[in-house]
């Protein structure tokens, strides 16, 4: 059972309090873009192994969505950080570096 | 390869068992194959033997990074079934549950191909609309299926509970000529013919890089050397984003897992497959006499081959509602198979951006009961060097071009 520290109400919520919400950061393309940005934003996926950001909901909670960094492989939580981002904080990536040196980020 | 025969049976008793041979061979690679196919699973495997039956190209290897049939191919419960809704999924399942029907003599392995029936429960209003719009499909489509009521379902069905506290049974879609088969036999029996007509399955060797040249494929790098091909069928299910990266394109799947149980063997009670989608649960009983029980996935990605244990929780708990006889069954074993699933929940089998790759995956929670169509679809595409038309409607450009396959009502639950 996975458990979550959600970064707005600070419960440390476990996995059937939550709503997994897929891969973070997509940048959104809207009708006016081409077919494959509209492509890519709707249904290509990084699907890493290994370190992974995504979002969470805390369905069963405060209601907010968020974002994690987990390793698909481990099952590790990195760290959660509010969703009114466009990319991880810059502390948490430097954490993951240091966690996991052969770690080739933004691939 | 000697024949598998009663007369074979009665000349090794005569001679305390010795005389049998190994199934299929175990070489090392050769620097050069007319084929390379990534993954020794049931659709890696199905795609090489009909690649070398139908299309005569049987200078081919096929590279698995574990032991053949060691992925979701052994995992599975085993449910075959053809009753979907839309033409092009009709098509490519009823050709594999056909194939299926004879694949014990075709290989001359026995698949123990059993065709026992599939039985969807209608739990909802909706779910009977919705079976009842797929049994029409299926007419059209020359697949035999009907809806029935829950008197028929109590008569298949003896230990079925028909009025549960929660959702009671309003009918089911039947489907009689489906069933299960053993999933280690059908890798088993597709390895050996393979192995038969010369070609290498080499086993514990990774492919690590995809070499390419010009926008063309020239080969696999792993971790037993460099091999060359110019014709390269990449068929790993939960691994397909990794070896697409390393090609150098990207895919609409995730991987996520999914977990089966079985529980402890017991005397014949249901010889017909349950599937009930509301709930999210399924069972059948193995020929061993266990109850054989999958149930949904998790909700995010996953590489580890182990889910969620409140998923198992939640499938038991559905399934005693619907066959209280089980409630005091114990269970002896459970597990997990890391399936891809696309975003439209239907598979793929494609070109891909770069010549002469080719990709088969996407089948997710549900591409066991498709193996000998899918190998005889990909492996037509892969000597042709273009769709067969089983495959087109499956095709990578469809998430770009809006064709998806929605097959939400036929298949609401992991199968
Ligand atoms: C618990 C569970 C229950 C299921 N129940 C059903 C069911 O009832 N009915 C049904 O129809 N389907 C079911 N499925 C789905 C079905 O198992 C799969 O769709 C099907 O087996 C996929 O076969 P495959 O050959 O594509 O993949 P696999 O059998 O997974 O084979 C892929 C192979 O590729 C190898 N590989 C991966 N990466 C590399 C690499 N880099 N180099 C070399 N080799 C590599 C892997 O080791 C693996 O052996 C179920 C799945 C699970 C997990
Ligand atoms: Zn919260």
């Amino acid at each position: 059972m996975l458990v979550i520290l959600c970064p707005y109400c600070g419960v440390e919520a476990e996995e059937t309090e939550l709503t997994a919400g897929g891969e973070a950061h997509l940048e959104r393309f809207g009708p006016s873009s081409s077919d494959s940005e509209f492509e890519n934003y709707l249904f290509m996926r990084k699907n890493e192994k290994g370190i992974t950001f995504e979002r969470w909901h805390h369905t069963y909670g405060c209601g907010k969505w968020f974002h994690a960094a987990r390793c698909s492989m481990t099952m590790e939580i990195f760290g959660t950080y509010p969703a009114q981002t466009s990319k991880p904080p810059k502390k948490l990536i430097s954490m993951i570096k240091k966690k996991r040196p052969e770690w080739g980020e933004g691939k | 390869m000697r024949k598998y025969s009663v007369a074979a049976i009665v000349r090794e008793a005569l001679r305390y068992n010795a005389g049998w041979e190994r199934a299929w061979r175990s070489p090392e690679p050769k620097k050069q194959y007319d084929a390379v196919i990534i993954g020794a699973g049931g659709h890696g495997l199905a795609t090489a033997y009909y690649l070398g039956k139908n299309h005569g190209i049987k200078n081919v290897a096929i590279i698995e990074k574990g032991w053949l049939g060691g992925g979701n191919t052994g995992r599975n419960t085993t449910i075959i079934r053809s009753n979907y809704l839309q033409d092009s999924s009709a098509a490519i399942y009823e050709k594999a549950r056909s194939l299926y029907e004879t694949l014990s003599q075709e290989l001359n392995y026995n698949v123990m191909f059993s065709p026992r029936g599939v039985m969807m429960l209608a739990q909802t209003e909706h779910e009977i609309r919705g079976y009842r719009r797929t049994a029409h499909a299926n007419n059209l489509q020359g697949v035999e299926t009907e809806f029935i009521d829950p008197k028929t379902v109590k008569k298949l069905c003896p230990i079925i509970e028909l009025s549960g506290p929660r959702f009671p049974v309003l009918g089911a879609l039947w489907q009689p000529r489906g069933g299960t088969a053993r999933h280690d036999a059908v890798a088993w029996g597709y390895a050996r013919a393979c192995s038969d007509m010369g070609m290498d399955i080499i086993q514990k060797c990774e492919v690590t890089d995809i070499l390419k040249s010009n926008g063309k494929v020239v080969g696999v790098e792993t971790t037993k050397g460099v091999i060359k091909t110019h014709n390269l069928g990449i068929i790993v299910a939960g691994n397909s984003s990794i070896l697409a990266e390393k090609a150098g394109f990207r895919l609409p799947i995730e991987s996520v897992s999914l977990q089966a149980l079985v529980s402890e063997p017991v005397k014949p009670c249901m010889d017909v497959v349950v599937m009930a989608n509301t709930v999210h649960g399924y069972m059948s009983q193995s020929d061993k006499g266990e109850m054989v029980i999958g149930g949904g996935t998790d909700g995010f990605n996953n590489y580890t081959q182990r889910g969620s244990f409140h998923h198992i929780e939640e499938t038991v708990r559905a399934l005693i509602e619907t066959f209280p006889i089980i409630s005091r069954l114990k269970m002896l074993r459970q597990w997990g198979g890391v399936v891809d699933v696309t975003g439209d929940r239907s598979p793929i089998i494609s070109k891909t951006p770069l010549e002469g790759c080719f990709i088969n995956c996407g089948w997710g929670t549900g591409g066991f009961k498709a193996i000998p169509g899918s190998g005889w679809a990909m492996a037509e595409t892969m000597a042709n060097g273009s769709p067969s038309q089983l495959a087109s409607a499956f095709s990578l450009d469809r998430f770009r071009e809006g064709r998806f396959i929605d097959e939400s009502v036929a298949a609401g639950v992991a199968h």
